[in-house]
C-alpha cells in the first residue's frame, strides 16, 4: 500500500508508528505490573494486533463511536483515551478510567466515544450497531466501529448485527480483528469458510479482506468505509488478517501452536517492524530518530504507571454506588 | 377520567412522551404497520413515522442490543420483545450489557431505555408463549422491573419508566390488554417504587402484582362472605420494592398471602416472604403463605392452564387458612 496515494504525510506515518509502539509498550508495562499483582485482572493482551486499532482510529473523530472487545487497549488508546486513566483502572484505582470499577476488559470512555469494551464476546456487535443507530437518527455527521474477533465472528449476534446495519444502512464499520485463534481454536477449525469477509456480500454489504499487519491496508480500507458510513450508504465489512503475539490471556500455556509460528510472524510481519522499514526507506528515518521516538513512548508510559501507583485503590464502601443513576 | 383499554393505556403513553422527547423511538417485530400483535403500538407509526417506530426483523438479540447501544449514545429507546418467553434470544444485552453499564463505568454512561414485553398465561398459547418471568429480572442487580395491573397504572407507569434514566424492564400480561379501566383526562405519572393498596382491608394482607391483582381482588370479595377482610396491595414495581407499603399492611393486618403466576420455585414471593420474615416477624399471627404458579411448564389445555395458576378458589383457601389456622392441604 503505497502511503503517497492515500495522501499520508511523512508526520502522519511517525504518527501512526508511535501510536502502534505506545500501545505495545502500554501493554508489556501492564504485563510486567500483573506479574507483580499490582495490576489485577484477566489480562487479554493486543501486542501483535496494534495495526488494527491504530489503521482503523487513524479514520474516525474523536466524536465517532467505538464497541470494542475484551481486548481493548489498543481501540482505547487509538482513540485517545487517557493512557494514565487507564493504567491506574488496570490496578483498580481510584483515579481509574472507570475509577476502578472496570477493570481490564471493561474499561469505558465516552469521553472519546470509546463506549464499551466487554468480556462478552459477540456483544460489540449489536451495541455498536445501536450507537450507529443514534449517528443515523440524531448525529448524522458520526459513525460507529464496532471491532470484534474471529472468535465473535461466529456468535448469532453477527449476523443480526450485519442484517439490521444494512437493511436500515446504518453507519457502522464492521471490523473483524481474525488474530487466528479463538482461545485455543484455530480459526480454520471453527469457521466453515476459513475466512469471514465473504460472508458481507450475503448481506449486501461490501466486505475486505486486509493484512491487519500492515497499519497502511487497515487505514486505507476504514478511510473508504469511514467516508461510505458519512455518505449515508451504509455498513462495511472489514477483515483484518491479524495474529495475536501474546497467548490469549496472561499465563496461557499456548499448547495449541508452535513458538516457531509465533516467531514466524514476530520476525516477518510485525506491524511495527512493518513501519520503521517503510520509514527508513523513504524518508531516512535514522537510528538517533527512532530511539528519541522510544523514549518519549517510554517515558510516558513510565509517568502512566507512576499515575497509577499514586492512586487509592476503590473502597468497599464505594461498591454500591451507582448500580442506578438519578 | 375515561375508560381505557390497557393496550391503548399503552400506546397513549407511548405517544405522549414521544411527542415530548424526540430522543424517544419505538423498536420491536410488528409494531408498525399492525400496532403489534397486542396492538399496543397502534396509530404510532402514522404520527411518527418509521424512522421513530421501527419495524424490525426478527432479531431478539439486535433489538435489544441495538437499543441498548443507542441508549448509550443518549437517545431513549423503547424496545419491544414481543413476548417474555424469547427474552432467551437477547438475554446477554439484559444480564451483561443494560444491566451494569452504569456501574461498571461508574456512572459515566447510563443506559434509559425501557424493555417492553409481555407475558403470562391464559391464551393457551402453551409452554413458551405463557411464562411468567419476572424473577430472571428481578435478580439481576441494576434494571427496575415493572409489572401494572390496570390501564391506569400501566399508563402512569410506562411514562415514568421511559423518563427514568436507567433501564427498566416493562412486562405487560397478555389477559390485560383488553381489560378496561378509569384513566384521568389529564398527563399524570406513578412513580416506580410505589405500591398500590388496591383493596383495603384489616384482616390479611395480600401481596401480589400483574393481572393476579383481579385475581386477588375476585378472591377479596369472595372472602368477605366468609367474613374475612382482605386487603390486596398491588406491588406495581418489583424493583425497586415498595416495603414500606408492605411493612405498612402486614403491621395492620399480621398475615400475608403471596399471590403470582410465575413459577413457586425461587419466585419473587420468595424474596418478599424472606424479607417479611426478616423485618416483620414479630408483627406476623400465622405463617406466610404462597399462591403461585405449578413448579412445572405453563400447560396449553384449557383446564390445566387454568389450575397451574393463582386461581380465587387457592386464593381464598390460602388467606382462610392463614386466618383461622388449622392444617393446610394446598
Amino acid at each position: 500500500m503505497d502511503y503517497k496515494e492515500l495522501g499520508l504525510t511523512k508526520e502522519e506515518l511517525v504518527e501512526m508508528y508511535r501510536m502502534m509502539r505506545l500501545i505495545r509498550v502500554f501493554e508489556e508495562s501492564a504485563v510486567a505490573y500483573f506479574k507483580q499483582g499490582i495490576v489485577i485482572g484477566n489480562m487479554h493482551m493486543y501486542v501483535g494486533e496494534e495495526a488494527v486499532a491504530t489503521g482503523v482510529c487513524k479514520a474516525l473523530t474523536k466524536e465517532d463511536y467505538i464497541a470494542s472487545t475484551h481486548r481493548c487497549d489498543g481501540h482505547l488508546i487509538a482513540k485517545g483515551a487517557d493512557i494514565n486513566a487507564m493504567m491506574a483502572e488496570l490496578m483498580g484505582r481510584e483515579n481509574g478510567i472507570c475509577a476502578g470499577r472496570a477493570g481490564k476488559m471493561h474499561q469505558t470512555a465516552p469521553e472519546v466515544g470509546f463506549m464499551s469494551a466487554n468480556g462478552i464476546v459477540g456483544a460489540s456487535q449489536t451495541l455498536g450497531t445501536g450507537h450507529a443507530l443514534y449517528c443515523s437518527l440524531y448525529a448524522p455527521e458520526r459513525v460507529s466501529v464496532s471491532f470484534f474477533g474471529d472468535g465473535g465472528g461466529n456468535q448469532g449476534a453477527f449476523h443480526e448485527a450485519m442484517n439490521m446495519a444494512a437493511l436500515w444502512k446504518l453507519p457502522v464499520i464492521f471490523v473483524c480483528e481474525n488474530n487466528h485463534y479463538a482461545i485455543s481454536t484455530r480459526v480454520d477449525t471453527a469457521t466453515a469458510m476459513g475466512t469471514f469477509y465473504q460472508r458481507a456480500a450475503g448481506y449486501g454489504v461490501p466486505g475486505v479482506r486486509v493484512n491487519g499487519n500492515d497499519v497502511l491496508e487497515v487505514y486505507a480500507a476504514a478511510k473508504e468505509a469511514v467516508a461510505r458510513a458519512r455518505r449515508g450508504e451504509g455498513p462495511t465489512f472489514i477483515e483484518c488478517d491479524t495474529y495475536r503475539l501474546r497467548g490469549h490471556h496472561e499465563g496461557d500455556e499456548q499448547t495449541y501452536r508452535t513458538r516457531e509460528e509465533v516467531n514466524e510472524v514476530r520476525e516477518n510481519n510485525d506491524c511495527i517492524t512493518r513501519m520503521q522499514t517503510l520509514l527508513k526507506a523513504e524518508f531516512g528515518w535514522t537510528e538517533e530518530e527512532d530511539q528519541a521516538l522510544i523514549k518519549s513512548v517510554d517515558d510516558e508510559i513510565a509517568a502512566a504507571v507512576e499515575f497509577g501507583l499514586k492512586g487509592e485503590p476503590m473502597k468497599v464502601e464505594d461498591m454500591y454506588n451507582n448500580l442506578y443513576v438519578d | 377520567m375515561k375508560t381505557m383499554m390497557y393496550r391503548d393505556a399503552i400506546s397513549s403513553a407511548l405517544a405522549e412522551e414521544m411527542r415530548r422527547d424526540e430522543k424517544i423511538f419505538v423498536m420491536g417485530e410488528d409494531v408498525a404497520i399492525t400496532g403489534g400483535v397486542y396492538k399496543a403500538t397502534k396509530g404510532l407509526l402514522d404520527e411518527f413515522g418509521p424512522q421513530r417506530v421501527r419495524n424490525t426483523p426478527l432479531s431478539e438479540w439486535a433489538i435489544a442490543g441495538v437499543a441498548c447501544g443507542a441508549a448509550m449514545c443518549g437517545a431513549r429507546p423503547v424496545a419491544e420483545i414481543m413476548h417474555v418467553d424469547f427474552i432467551g434470544c437477547c438475554f446477554d444485552i439484559v444480564l451483561n450489557q443494560m444491566s451494569k453499564m452504569a456501574y461498571k463505568t461508574n456512572g459515566k454512561l447510563n443506559v434509559p431505555m425501557v424493555l417492553r414485553t409481555q407475558g403470562g398465561r391464559g391464551k393457551s398459547n402453551g409452554c413458551t408463549q405463557s411464562q411468567s418471568l419476572e424473577s430472571l429480572f428481578t435478580h439481576i442487580p441494576g434494571l427496575k422491573v415493572v409489572m401494572p395491573a390496570t390501564p391506569k397504572d400501566a399508563k402512569g407507569l410506562l411514562k415514568s419508566a421511559i423518563r427514568d434514566n436507567n433501564p427498566v424492564i416493562f412486562i405487560e400480561h397478555k389477559g390485560l390488554y383488553q381489560t378496561k379501566g378509569e384513566v384521568p383526562e389529564e398527563e399524570y405519572l406513578i412513580p416506580l417504587g410505589k405500591a398500590d393498596v388496591k383493596r383495603t382491608g384489616k384482616d390479611v394482607t395480600i401481596i401480589t402484582y400483574s393481572k393476579s391483582v383481579l385475581t386477588s381482588l375476585d378472591a377479596a370479595k369472595e372472602l368477605e362472605g366468609k367474613g374475612i377482610d382482605a386487603e390486596v396491595l398491588d406491588l406495581r414495581t418489583l424493583v425497586p420494592l415498595d416495603f414500606e407499603a408492605i411493612r405498612e399492611s402486614v403491621t395492620k393486618t399480621g398475615r400475608v398471602v403471596i399471590v403470582h403466576e410465575s413459577t413457586e420455585r425461587t419466585g419473587y414471593g420468595a424474596e418478599i416472604s424472606a424479607q417479611i420474615a426478616d423485618k416483620l416477624f414479630d408483627e406476623l399471627d400465622a405463617p406466610i403463605v404462597r399462591v403461585c404458579g405449578a413448579n412445572i411448564p405453563v400447560p396449553n389445555a384449557t383446564l390445566p392452564e387454568i389450575e397451574s395458576a393463582p386461581t380465587v378458589e387457592k386464593i381464598v383457601k390460602a388467606a382462610v387458612r392463614v386466618c383461622q389456622g388449622g392444617k393446610w392441604n394446598g
